[in-house]
């Protein structure tokens, strides 16, 4: 494993891309393909499979190293990840300083033959395993073991560094790892083997393309009529696929769904064999003028097999967008309009026969100026916001700019008043970011509102969080209650109804867009006006 | 908890007070006799009548409070009397000059540790075991978490990270007063003889410690660099405050590492946003705390700065040491705060 340590000792060492993309390429030039398998599966975060939960290896430390659990605590808190203050508190020195067992081991054998041990017999083991590996492999080991291993590299520069290494092109890899990846030397070799005409990927969906934030200056050179207007509707992204091998349907995620869409799936068996469209997922029932809001779709993702009635209470649909196979071939380099046309054509083949299929509507747009005038139209039909996509467009891998822009909807805002707070994990380890906010009550009392973790700069919270320690009023476990006085304005993209929330409502994307010191509590908003906020919608 | 009515030392607005000495240990505000156990700024303020300190730190005090302050240098270990008091200075091992300070008088002795530590340090001179009736301890880094490696094999890992990057500069963040002269003293025992550069705040703190005749590699402030010279393998070693700062513009493209007992932990380095995080403290760890406390034979224990009621619980509980902290103005540095100024 000194090769793989070696490795995310130099992700985790530096902040600089091309540094992360030479070390990510000089490793895999360098290690075995079996290591290298794992290694990829790990970077890529798709083996994040915890085999032994936090709470059992601060047990086994614990017993190792004689401390009281409310110690343990306290340095939880400092450190703020269970695996690290385990590898920091063992503190041993171990029997060696090299560890030649290779990661593909490790993976395969090792850890799996840990976990599968009970009771002390586990303990004993891991207490061994403890001590004969180098210290700073401690850490590696047990965020292994608990399933929390992850280091700052994305996944389009894990793709672009192995498809450097092995002279292959990015494109190419990252479709072949689009839908999942099992490591080993075999299927490495595979994912590495020459391009050949005419490849074959049964199952698998296309990488997507993804919309940048719209960026006006880049679009005022070009005309209206050069873009194709959609709304930016709020469900989940999805591939629907229909080839030889059979139907499928992929979430952005690169999850395969089929499973809690069984609708979609029937949908996808009566389109013709060999297509792939890409769309939204969402919950729309047929005669519907609009779609129902995100949470209603919540209720259908991560259900298997979902029950009658809640297929017939949250309908979902497919509004297709694009088409990017057709009769069997790979359309993404031909322009939009053209694969619009055949996108059109294939919707009205099928006759009205699917109405869970819907086709993407286009906006016009004459002149620039109206453009935002007509995104906010967009809460009218429940969308966030405007699409607009180059008309000779092709279809990217990833997000690159210039051919897809997303225009979104200015979001909601309400002035809150700070109520709670707790300390955040990881980095954000032992500094109070965790925040809850209220809003008045008709009886002039605060109600919790919505709680927000980002949004403020660096400077700002650590000024919040000595604030937050000098005005405590009471402590609740981790949690704080401070003194009713801070004020933020807090946005947020919907508003919703909510049975689960203390005040009614529930909101969605909350964050901090000011630090509101020019504002005093008694002048934040209410849930009156959080509710008139919510009667403006449709 | 407050400090008994009646001992020897007591807790007044103005920080720890001796009523038989009429003086004040490190205070907050100005006093008219302070006794100084290092130069560190949350340690050492100005305005004081008088200050009495380890003559090794007499150039940075003035350098820090001014020239002009009355300051009466004392030896380590030699015993003085102030007003019914004695009062002797003992090396903490912290930085250049600092010290433990033991107070005895009506039968009862205490020992106020300042800040120290028990690792070896080529900069200062070693922490020197003293016994007292009652012991005041910082606890910064009181959490077992906290373990140092000694600090030549930390620097042996700093000249290693600077040396796998010839062909840029690294800049190596450090606390000014101390660490950043620990650090040079241990590169110079690894047998680093060539130039370093310093920013400004470092610099200004060199001379007391090659006065001192601490051995140190040739080092050149940055504000005598000549413009347009090749910065390629150059170390630089410069203030946490400097970090991101538009001065180093000209160190864009360096790689960075920031040598600091917080680096034990990934988040606090993540935080920071440093590449590199090297684990070296000029407080004790753990295991330092323990061994000192228990080896001053202290009866009553107070614990001051950081981790104060972890360490005391950990004392009495665990120890069988009667231990309270001792809750006052005693600011630690903390995780995400840079030197205290």
């Amino acid at each position: 494993m000194e090769a793989f340590a070696g490795l995310f000792q130099q992700l985790d060492g530096t902040a600089s891309t091309s540094a992360k993309l030479a070390a990510l390429e000089h490793y895999f030039r360098s290690a075995p393909p079996g290591d290298a398998a794992w290694a990829l599966a790990l970077l890529l975060g798709r083996r994040r499979k915890r085999l032994i939960s936090g709470r059992r290896l601060r047990e086994i430390c614990l017993a190792a190293t004689d401390l009281p659990e409310w110690l343990f605590e306290a340095c939880h808190s400092q450190v703020g990840d269970s695996a690290e203050t385990v590898s920091l508190l063992w503190g041993q020195h171990p029997a060696s300083t090299i560890d030649g067992t290779a990661l593909s081991t490790w993976m395969e054998e090792r850890l799996p033959k840990l976990a599968a041990l009970q009771g002390e017999e586990q303990a004993t083991a891991i207490v061994e395993c403890w001590a004969s590996i180098p210290e700073p492999h401690l850490l590696l080991l047990n965020k292994l073991l608990s399933g929390g291993f992850r280091v700052g590299v994305s996944t389009g520069l894990v793709t672009r560094a192995l498809a450097n290494s092995a002279e292959l092109d990015e494109s190419l890899l990252a479709h072949r790892l689009m839908g999942g990846f099992t490591p080993s030397s075999e299927s490495f070799a595979a994912l590495l083997a020459p391009a050949e005409q005419g490849e074959d990927h049964a199952a698998r969906p296309y990488p997507f393309f993804l919309a940048s934030p719209m960026e006006r200056g880049q679009l005022l050179d070009s005309q209206p009529g050069n873009w194709l207007l959609e709304w930016k509707w709020d469900g989940i992204r999805g591939q629907l696929i229909h080839r030889s091998g059979g139907c499928s349907l992929w979430s952005r995620g690169e999850e395969l769904i089929n499973d809690a869409f069984p609708e979609l799936i029937s949908l996808a068996e009566a389109l013709p064999q060999g297509t792939v469209l890409d769309g939204e997922v969402i919950v729309w029932p047929a005669d519907a003028p609009h779609p129902e809001p995100f949470a209603s779709l919540q209720r259908r993702l991560g259900r298997k097999a979902p029950s009658r009635a809640l297929q017939r209470d949250c309908p979902a649909a497919f509004v297709a967008y694009d088409l990017l196979e057709h009769a069997g071939s790979d359309l993404r380099q031909h322009p939009l309009h053209e694969r619009r046309r055949l996108l059109e054509a294939l919707h009205q083949g099928l006759q009205g026969t699917q109405p869970v299929l819907r086709l993407s509507s286009t906006q016009a747009l004459r002149r620039w100026d109206e453009l935002d005038e007509l995104r906010d139209q967009a809460r009218l039909h429940r969308a966030e916001g405007l699409m607009l996509k180059g008309i000779d467009s092709p279809y990217l891998v990833g997000r690159k700019r210039g051919h897809w822009w997303k225009h979104k909807l200015e979001p909601l805002r309400l002035d809150v008043v700070l109520l709670y707070a707790q300390a955040g994990s990881g980095k954000r380890a032992n500094l109070y970011t965790d925040y809850s906010f209220g809003l008045w009550n008709d009886d002039g009392a605060l109600v919790t509102f919505a709680k927000a973790y980002s949004g403020l700069d660096n400077s700002e919270i650590k000024e919040l969080d000595r604030w937050i320690r000098a005005h405590t009023t009471e402590r609740f476990g981790p949690v704080r209650a401070v003194e009713p006085l801070q004020v933020f304005e807090l946005a947020f993209e919907g508003i919703q109804h909510s049975k689960r929330h203390k005040c009614g409502l529930a909101v969605r994307f909350p964050r901090i867009s000011r630090w509101r010191t020019d504002k005093p509590a008694c002048e934040a908003d209410s849930l009156a006006s959080a509710r008139a906020l919510l009667e403006q919608l449709p | 908890m407050p400090l008994a009515p009646g001992g020897l030392l007591q807790l007044s607005p103005e920080g720890l007070y001796c009523p038989a000495a009429k003086a004040w240990i490190d205070p907050w505000r100005p006093v008219p006799r302070a006794l100084i156990t290092h130069a560190h700024a949350d340690h050492a303020r100005p305005g004081c009548g008088e200050y009495w300190a380890v003559g090794s730190s007499e150039g940075i005090l003035r350098e820090r409070l001014g020239a002009e302050i009355n300051l009466l240098p004392v030896d380590y270990g030699q015993l003085h009397r102030i007003g019914e008091a004695r009062v002797s200075f003992h090396s903490a091992g912290h930085v250049l000059g600092s010290a433990q300070i033991r107070l005895e008088a009506g039968g009862e002795s205490w020992l106020v540790s300042g800040d120290y530590k028990r690792c070896a340090d080529p900069s200062c001179a070693p922490f020197e075991p003293v016994q007292a009736d009652v012991l005041i301890s910082e606890a910064t880094f009181g959490l077992p978490i906290y373990r140092w490696q000694s600090g030549a094999d930390v620097a042996a890992e700093i000249l290693a990270w600077w040396r796998s990057a010839p062909d840029r500069p690294s800049v190596l963040f450090c606390y000014a007063f101390g660490k950043a002269q620990r650090v040079l003293a241990e590169l110079h025992r690894l047998g680093v003889s060539e130039e370093v550069l310093l920013h400004g705040a470092v610099e200004r703190l060199m001379g007391p410690y090659r006065e001192a005749g601490v051995a140190m590699p040739p080092t050149l402030p940055l504000a005598q660099l000549e413009r347009g010279s090749d910065l390629a393998g150059r170390l630089l070693i410069a203030p946490p405050a400097a970090h991101r700062s538009r001065g180093l513009g000209r160190f864009a493209k360096a790689q960075n590492g920031f040598v600091s007992g917080w680096m034990a932990v990934r988040g606090a380095r993540r935080r920071r946003g440093y590449g590199r995080g090297f684990v070296m403290s000029d407080h004790a760890d753990w295991a330092g705390l323990l061994q000192s406390i228990r080896g001053s034979k202290a009866q009553q224990v107070y614990v001051t700065h950081g981790q104060s009621n972890v360490l005391a619980r950990y004392l009495r509980e665990v120890e069988g040491i009667s231990a309270e902290p001792l809750e006052g103005r005693f600011e630690a540095e903390r995780f995400d705060e840079e030197e205290p100024s």
